[in-house]
């Protein structure tokens, strides 16, 4: 019995030892990273990745992650308003998702009061029908959402999010009410698959990885993606291509606590430039089927205070914020 | 019998020696982690995911799988010797388990529940093994309106199941239900019942309500009894092992669990605790000894141990064969498959075969592992037992919230727990039943946005509840469970009466 324990303790350390090795290259930089997210999902996913990059690449002398999870980031960003003001040695991964999910959830704190630092990576929208769907392409799809928007119904994520407002601008450029739609939201993990492949609903939209090795196998139909153009992984020209005005993606980027230095803020900026060039992060989004998006600076300023206007927007008209 | 040439070539990959020292890795890691709440075999796999980027793709899933069953093992442990269930689906391992070990039967419990999970874990395997393609077809075509059903029968069986007082009982249910409301709604996107407070928007957390009710409760309740009497607990009254007894009663309810388990746990939103309920409230029915439940009956532990870890491998269908994780353990698995290009759903079994079929081989022999290695733990874990009573409650305690801290790192959790706890003690004392709060938890959020996604698909339309096969005789079988024991009660008198 001793015997076992032992070897149970063993492994602990063994494990232990590894770690510490990965994470000892030399350099600069003793990285925080937060994921206002549980272990598992996307916004993790990017955290650990970075974390990987940036060691192996020696950008930072040690990265460590945790996970603060709840309520789509919005006790994530209270954290790091509240608690890591002007501490420069700390991010957090967010996404579009989050912004819907702070102006659903009536947020106290804002991404305002954050030092947005850069884009990471961005994944297009993919709209699905089940294989033996009438439906065919894109314009099929508008016809019937016009038609009567409440009988097209949709599977995706989490009320307030982007598979959510990309279901409402479908139904707005295909010329319906966007208030009327059918958008039924199943929780993470596949859950809004399973009812796409059983048939259950008319159409799913998620991001394409989600997606991709069921439309491969033919058990699925790629109406298409909300790319502005066709994109090299896919047979299907997008929707905008084929007529139908939208264009939306999925962005995940990393920012800073507010009351950060200029300095503090350019020696981040700078370590994601440099992350975003590394030969270990290209493999990483190669592997994870990622898009780059890399934007740092004001130009990502500007686009995150644009999104959340859009959003803002959208939400309201689909009644899921009251102005 | 194509599986069988494939399977033949899976175990020649898993028994690699490199592989199987990943495996054995990964048990140990799992068995650690499932005997500490809070941190469960999820977040141990995302912290190896960067570590083994570098290891070769076959022996690292390998080892994510031992982890996996690892942690189902070591989840019940703590859940028969300190009742403190290390997740959700030992709840119901508590409800019996603990009543042994007090009763001096921590062994034979603990030895039931590692060879039931065993037991369970071997079918459940094979079955992933030849039924996965076809099982696969099912579980896709049950619809938000089937899933309802299923949990109408969850809620009569169990309910009817719990407690001596079907008031009480209900009583206990509608806490557990109003306690689900609170957060946001996964329909609407708003929030209910959460006061403001960010903490309560994503729902709470079942653990912590699992652990202050039965853990701090139970510590609290010792504490308010002691100076009236004081418990004795024998760590050990009679056979450490399970006697002829023992096996004769486990065995139905090990076959009847993984039942249970397996096919539910491989339905998309199946999970795990469901069958574990549906399993004790059938071993309580069905039972020659009906008057021990409730004081420590052996099929009340042997049964949902089994249905826990049939389920576990259940999810696995889902997961190589649709790409669907089904649980957070199988969605950090997914990300371990990714991070080499792999990507499960329909193809994998034809692009991989090596790797799909080694995955399997070894998941047979991670479970033969945990058995060698969790029967010889039996003695020296009841040998917890024998700590005095003020130092293992005091243990309990400080277990209890480091296990809470460490899931979710915030004082509102801590105030939960505190105030759970108050319940629990309270539930305690004016004798009503806990289980059934954390059953109401755990299913009525399901029961009520099932209900509303399958309204919503069919604009509003309630026949779509019994236009659906699946749903139809689900909701037969639960007016019968519902109808049948009143019956059978009037069918007694009746013969209590001609005699």
């Amino acid at each position: 019995m001793s015997q076992v324990r032992k070897g149970l303790w063993r492994s602990a350390l063994a494990a232990a030892a590894v770690a510490g090795f990965v994470t000892s290259a030399a350099a600069q930089m003793e990285l925080k990273i937060m994921a206002p997210a549980a272990p598992g999902g996307g916004w993790d996913q990017t955290a650990r990745s970075m974390q990987q990059a940036l060691t192996q690449s020696g950008i930072a002398k040690s990265v460590q992650v945790t996970n603060v999870p709840g309520a789509g980031g919005s006790i994530g960003i209270a954290q790091l308003v509240n608690n890591s003001k002007g501490d420069g040695n700390q991010l957090m991964v967010m996404g579009y998702v989050m912004v819907g999910a702070l102006l659903t959830n009536k947020s106290p704190v804002t991404l305002d009061q954050t030092t947005p630092i850069a884009r990471l990576t961005t994944e297009y929208e993919a709209i699905v029908v089940p294989a033996n769907s009438p439906i065919k392409n894109a314009k099929d799809l508008a016809a019937a959402i016009k038609a009567d928007p409440a009988k097209v119904t949709w599977a995706g994520g989490s009320a307030g999010g982007v598979d959510h407002i990309a279901a409402a601008l479908f139904a707005k450029a295909a010329g319906a009410d966007p208030t009327k739609i059918n958008y039924i939201p199943f929780s993470g993990g596949g859950e809004a698959l399973a009812a796409i492949l059983g048939g259950k609903v008319t159409a799913g939209i998620s991001g394409y990885g989600e997606f991709e090795s069921q439309v491969k196998a033919g058990k699925l139909r790629l109406i298409g993606l909300t790319s502005a153009a066709k994109t090299a992984n896919v047979d299907v020209p997008s929707i905008k291509e084929q007529g139908i005005d939208l264009e939306i993606a999925n962005w995940r980027a990393v920012v800073a606590p507010p009351g950060i230095s200029a300095d503090q803020k350019k020696a981040l900026t700078d370590a994601m430039d440099k992350l975003a060039q590394s030969k270990e992060w290209q493999e990483i989004l190669k592997a994870k089927g990622w898009e780059n998006a890399y934007v740092s600076g004001d130009a990502f300023a500007k686009i995150l205070a644009n999104e959340q206007a859009l959003t803002k927007e959208v939400l309201t008209a689909v009644g899921l914020v009251k102005s | 019998m194509e599986a069988f040439a494939s399977l033949a070539d899976g175990l020649a990959v898993a028994i690699q020696p490199m592989n199987m020292l990943f495996a054995l890795i990964g048990v140990l890691l799992g068995t650690a982690v499932g005997v500490l709440p809070g941190i469960g075999p999820a977040l141990t796999v995302a912290l190896l995911l960067p570590i083994t980027f570098k290891l070769d793709p076959g022996g690292s899933i390998i080892m994510f799988a031992g982890i996996y069953y690892g942690g189902m093992y070591g989840g019940s442990t703590t859940a028969i010797l300190i009742n403190t269930p290390g997740e959700s689906a030992s709840m119901a391992t508590a409800l019996e388990g603990n009543r042994m070990a007090k009763a001096g039967r921590g062994g034979p419990a603990l030895a039931t529940a590692a060879i039931g999970s065993f037991v369970a874990g071997t079918i459940a395997t094979l079955g992933l093994t030849f039924l996965a393609p076809y099982l696969v077809d099912i579980a896709v075509s049950f619809g938000p309106e089937d899933y309802f059903a299923l949990m109408c029968v969850a809620f009569v069986t169990v309910s009817a199941t719990f407690g001596d007082s079907p008031v009480r009982g209900l009583t206990s249910l509608f806490i557990g239900l109003l306690l689900g409301l609170v957060g946001i709604d996964i329909l609407s996107g708003q929030s209910r019942l959460s006061f403001g407070i960010p903490e309560l928007y994503d729902n709470i957390e079942v653990t912590t309500l699992a652990v202050g009710l039965f853990a701090v409760g139970e510590a609290l309740y010792v504490a308010s009894r002691r100076h009236v009497h004081e418990e004795k607990l024998e760590a050990v009254r009679g056979s450490l092992w399970m006697t002829k007894e023992d096996w004769k009663r486990s065995w139905k309810p090990w076959l009847r669990g993984t039942a249970f388990g397996f096919p539910i746990g491989a339905l998309p939103a199946g999970g795990a605790e469901i069958p574990t309920f549906l399993s004790y409230s059938t071993e309580k029915r069905l039972t020659k000894h009906p008057e021990e439940f409730g004081h420590g009956a052996i099929e009340g532990v042997a049964g949902p141990e089994a249905a826990n870890n049939a389920a576990a491998a259940g999810t696995l269908v889902p997961l190589l064969t649709l790409g669907l994780p089904t649980s957070a353990t199988a969605a950090m698995m997914l990300a371990g498959f990714q991070q080499y290009g792999l990507n499960p759903g329909p193809l994998l079994f034809a692009d991989q075969p090596k790797l799909v079929w080694g995955l399997i081989a070894s998941l047979f022999i991670a479970n033969a592992m945990l058995l060698v290695l969790n029967l010889p733990l039996v003695g020296l874990w009841v040998r917890l037992l024998k700590i005095p009573q003020p130092w293992l409650y005091a243990g309990i305690l400080v277990f209890a919230t480091m296990g809470t801290i460490a899931a979710n790192p915030s004082p509102v959790e801590l105030v939960m727990l505190t105030v759970f706890g108050v319940l629990g003690f309270l539930m305690r004392r004016f004798d009503f039943p806990i289980a059934p709060v954390v059953v109401g938890l755990i299913l009525g959020p399901i029961a009520e946005s099932q209900l509303r996604r399958a309204l919503s698909i069919s604009l509003g339309d309630p026949m779509v509840l019994l236009q659906s096969p699946i749903s139809a005789t689900l909701l037969g079988i639960a007016v019968i469970a519902l109808v049948l024991p009143f019956f059978l009660k009037g069918l007694g008198r009746f013969k209590a009466v001609e005699d």
